[in-house]
């Protein structure tokens, strides 16, 4: 999709906020937001690119809005009822519905760090032969399926 | 200051709001902005984020806890990777090794994730590193313009810069500019050649040795290489970045 987020090219988005030695999260709040987001796409229920599509089905005017882990906070929300981890009301009160299933047993880190990394890429098949070579020119179709697409609108038009 | 207290004297308006539009899911998102407007954040500034975040954060933390999704330990280890293992440390190894020795960054340029595995470090992504070097006729620089993708089990999670629509948007039709607003100059006989990562490749740049540097050790080499340097915003062993990652 052609979202917001496909932002190569566009104009009038100001100076790079550029912050000297800055911190790897800014509050704490951003790491356990991270650290959340890796944890549960280990369990396997969804992968990296669902991940990325998740974030470019926010509507534009938060995307713009909200800060990076802002995002990934309101799209972990998101995939809570959407996954059935989680009901809006366990959400809101921050606590298990009585006689919600549980599962078991918990994510280890060792769990965490293998998953982690294999599930990061998709694989890239060296079955398909490529069908062209390394600085062969090509001309990028204007093509904008729906769903989640490695081809930015900068790139949709021009041929190189 | 005003939407703040808004926020504090009807925190459930909000609240409620956005968790109608979860129940509908990723097509709630697309089609109910309202709900997001919802959520009131006067500002994109860290400095004063309403503490909200952190209380949503908070609240599902508890519960896939609760639910044995996740465990406390185990997001405290991760955090900890982030914050104090991982970081441009490794990726400066990687580089300052290359320039002393030949053969390892002939093996780095052919196949990176095989010559990073060498030093004991992973390159993360799986297979699919590919280190690009500059030289005195070609300058590279690195974007990810759909997201944020960045070789970060070589150099950290990716700073706020290089995930801001100002470097996305920029850095692919101008990026002399984005270097000049670095400081960085490029000459007009240099090629500059941009690499928009995606999910799978994840492009380190491998910097230019400084001159002078000669009888300099691994170690010492490594000390010269920066973040940003291996990003391709700066150079490696620029003092005038002082302060800059």
């Amino acid at each position: 999709m052609n979202g917001i987020h496909d932002m190569g090219g566009r104009h009038g988005m100001g100076p790079i906020p550029y912050e000297k030695n800055e911190p790897v999260f800014h509050e704490p709040w951003e790491g356990r937001v991270y650290a959340l987001n890796r944890a549960m796409r280990a369990h396997g229920k969804w992968t990296l690119d669902v991940d990325r599509h998740a974030l470019e089905l926010l509507p534009p005017e938060g995307y713009l809005r909200l800060s990076y882990y802002e995002r990934w906070l309101r799209r972990l929300e998101i995939q809570m009822s959407q996954y059935g981890i989680a009901t809006p009301e366990e959400l809101e009160a921050g606590k298990a519905a009585p006689g919600a299933s549980k599962v078991a047993p918990a994510l280890t880190m060792a769990g965490a760090a293998r998953f982690g990394v294999r599930s990061i890429p998709s694989p890239i098949d060296p079955a398909v032969r490529p069908l062209f070579k390394v600085g062969q020119a090509v001309r990028a179709k204007n093509l904008h399926p729906t769903g989640h697409t490695r081809l930015p609108l900068y790139a949709a038009r021009s041929a190189a | 200051m005003a939407d703040r207290q808004r926020d504090v004297q009807k925190p459930d308006l909000g609240r409620r709001d956005f968790l109608k539009t979860v129940t509908t899911g990723a097509a709630g998102a697309v089609a109910g902005a309202a709900p997001l407007s919802a959520q009131t954040q006067p500002s994109r500034d860290h400095q004063v984020l309403p503490s909200d975040p952190a209380l949503r954060t908070k609240a599902l933390e508890s519960l896939l806890v609760e639910k044995g999704y996740v465990d406390t330990a185990t997001l405290d280890a991760l955090i900890d990777t982030y914050e104090h293992k991982i970081g441009p440390h490794n990726g400066a190894k990687v580089v300052a090794k290359a320039w002393r020795d030949p053969a390892f960054k002939k093996r780095l340029l052919e196949d990176a994730p095989k010559a990073i595995a060498e030093l004991g470090l992973t390159s993360g992504m799986g297979d699919h590193t590919v280190v690009v070097e500059n030289t005195p006729k070609l300058h590279n620089l690195i974007v990810c313009t759909l997201c944020s993708c960045y070789p970060f089990s070589l150099i950290g999670l990716p700073p706020v810069w290089y995930k801001s629509a100002a470097y996305r948007s920029r850095a692919v039709i101008d990026p002399r500019g984005v270097l000049r607003e670095f400081g960085t100059t490029i000459g007009d006989d240099v090629e500059v050649r941009v690499w928009d990562s995606t999910a799978e490749i994840r492009y380190l740049v491998l910097p230019e040795r400084p001159a002078g540097t000669e009888g300099l050790s691994e170690e010492e080499l490594a000390s010269l290489v920066t973040r940003d340097s291996m990003v391709g915003v700066t150079k490696a062993g620029d003092s005038a970045r002082a302060g800059r990652a």
